[in-house]
């Protein structure tokens, strides 16, 4: 069920977005009953491979235009005929505009809406911060009903697409644009609520998501050549999060850095920090964006710049263990 | 029911709007009485087809209460059409009520889809009908907007989506009172001639007087059988407060409860003294 990627694997890099158009094809094969609905993005999310896999598929697909406020509500109308629905658009678009229809429409009727928009976080890169979406999985979590899954690379997001599928009502999935390498072999099933220990260690707990997953491993690395065994917990699940293997780590450890390619306002390390604050309170850092917003430049460029890769990382880990009792 | 009845009935509805709204003391009242003789036609004028025994028959036309404030004269219609208790009306808007201050379809039966947020509901209809398309369902998607509410640029996203995907088999109506809560809709931001408008985004536009019953099931059922791509629209010409003299082409009626003397006046206007 759960497998590391190869080395091989690991070199062939792809981004969770490309996921998207082929899962859904996958799932309509399987007599799920998909349909697509994006607003002119439908190469980019990859909805498009969607539709050219079968002339079924290609009548299931509705392009509303640069319309996300009516794709969200085109969604939720055809959910109420029995239909899954899974929304495109990019993430800034595809949450930020169509907020209120994803609040008022789709998660106050509870209906089968899948919001899963793709080119999420920093890693959209040039574009710069108008399309840096950084603050999703925070109106997200927030919203009554709303599960929020945050996959790290190509064969995790099928996985969470597919267990949005599998999971009636509104359920968010982020997506990126960036080329990732994988950490996870094919096949990959995830949980609601689930989350994976992807290394074992004493010393410090790194918990992170999305293309920060690979960072954290990364870190583990640079803390184990200076005898720092670190622990690295993949939390895809940010609602409902695994509270779980999540305290039972650190507890182990007694202390704890949260990572992921979103704002430190809202996002996993909030929801960590909760559930810490409640269950086993301990000191925690947070690696994420400022309260600021990004900017033009490449994906690895602003991953450093914005103190968000694998050495910001491994020094928040080493402050993080100075502050334990 | 014939017209002289259904009319009736239509004032007899007005009168639970009335009432209910003053037992919850607050509401909108003026567009619920705008929109009710609408409401009678489709549901009780033998437009739409649904089983209040079985409200969620494959072949039902569907209905979506876009302009959500509406809801007492959606709850109304659905208790007079057997959804559920006429009594249950009186729990408008109270704790542990099934009829929320906006619809909500996880309580409601009925209601088919929570509304509220304006502009949204047109998006809605246009998506169940894309659904029931690709089912080879031929069943009707109605939808209630507001003339306010087209103020709203979902509205056109919509109109232009439901065109373009030619939906022939979505009616839209514009309850057409021309009053919003700050004033004339032509005055706080025009709007301009919906129906024109509507024209130009392709779809098939028709006008009926919104208080004539007669009327209105002619050019709803009309909408409801021409099988020609285009959407249709019906713009109903109304008066805010319909019914209640106090109260018509008032805005300051649009979000406001009836006291105790102004609902006995209410009442003996529309016949129904208590």
């Amino acid at each position: 069920m759960m497998r590391l990627a190869t080395e091989e694997e690991k070199a062939q890099r792809r981004a969770t977005r490309a996921a998207f158009g082929p899962t859904l094809a996958e799932l309509a094969a399987e007599g799920v009953p998909v349909v697509a609905v994006d607003a002119d993005l439908t190469g980019s999310t990859t909805t498009a491979k969607f539709a050219a896999a079968s002339p079924e598929n290609a009548s299931r697909l509705f392009n509303c235009g640069i319309a996300e406020q009516n794709m969200v509500d085109v969604a939720a109308g055809l959910s109420l005929t029995g239909k899954v629905a899974f929304t495109g658009s990019f993430a800034v678009f595809g949450t930020g505009r169509a907020y209120d229809q994803i609040r008022n429409t789709v998660c106050y009727a509870g209906l089968d809406v899948k919001i899963c928009p793709t080119h999420a976080g920093i890693s959209v890169g040039p574009d710069g911060g108008t399309h840096q979406m950084l603050e999703d999985v925070s109106l997200m979590r927030s919203l009554p009903g709303m599960r929020v899954l945050v996959p790290a690379d190509y064969a995790s997001a099928r996985g969470a697409l597919r267990l949005a599928a599998a999971t009636p009502g509104p359920v968010y999935v982020r997506m990126g644009r960036a080329n990732v390498p994988a950490v996870y072999g094919e096949g990959v099933e995830l949980e609601l609520g689930g989350s994976c220990v992807l290394r074992e260690g004493p010393d410090v707990t790194l918990i992170a998501n999305g293309i920060e997953v690979d960072e954290a491993l990364k870190a583990a690395d640079l803390l184990a050549a200076e005898g720092i065994a670190a622990e690295v917990i993949d939390a895809y699940s940010v609602k409902p999060l695994d509270e779980e293997s999540i305290i039972t780590s650190l507890a182990k450890t007694g202390c704890a850095v949260v990572a992921e390619e979103h704002s430190v306002h809202g996002g996993l390390g909030s929801a960590v920090a909760e559930a810490a604050a409640r269950l086993h309170p301990a000191p925690l850092a947070f690696v994420g964006m400022d309260d600021r917003f990004g900017k033009s430049g490449e994906f690895e460029e602003l991953l450093a710049f914005f103190a968000m890769d694998a050495a910001a990382i491994a020094d928040a880990a080493k402050m993080v263990m100075e502050k334990r009792a | 029911m014939d017209i002289p009845e259904l009319e009736q009935r239509a004032q007899a509805m007005r009168a639970d709007i009335v009432k209910m709204i003053a037992e919850a003391g607050s509401g909108h009242p003026g567009g619920s009485l705008s929109c009710i003789d609408v409401l009678a036609a489709l549901y009780l004028g033998g437009v739409m087809a649904y089983d209040p025994a079985d409200p969620h028959m494959a072949g039902r036309d569907r209905f979506v209460l876009a302009k959500g404030h509406a809801a007492p004269a959606l709850y109304t219609v659905l208790a007079h059409a057997g959804f559920f208790p006429r009594g249950e009306l009186m729990t408008l808007r109270k704790l542990g009520s099934r009829l929320q201050g906006h619809p909500d379809s996880k309580l409601c039966p009925g209601v088919e889809v929570s509304t509220g947020s304006l502009g949204q509901g047109l998006s809605i209809a246009a998506g169940t009908a894309c659904g029931l398309r690709l089912d080879g369902n031929d069943a009707r998607v109605f939808a209630l907007l507001g003339d306010g509410e087209c103020q709203e640029g979902q509205v056109w996203e919509a109109a232009m989506f439901s065109a373009h995907q030619k939906l022939g088999h979505l009616v839209a109506i514009i309850d057409n009172n021309e009053l919003q809560i700050d004033g004339c809709i032509h005055e706080v931001c025009d709007p301009g001639d919906l129906g024109a408008r509507f024209a130009a985004f392709g779809w098939s536009v028709t006008t009926a007087d919104g208080h004539d019953l007669a009327a209105l099931i002619d050019a709803l059922s009309a909408a409801k059988a021409d099988s020609s791509p285009q959407p249709k629209l019906v713009v109903a010409r109304t008066v805010k407060g319909k019914g209640v003299p106090f109260m018509e082409n008032q805005a300051g009626w649009h979000g406001k409860a009836p006291d105790a003397a102004q609902l006995q006046e209410a009442l003996a206007a529309l016949g129904a003294a208590q």
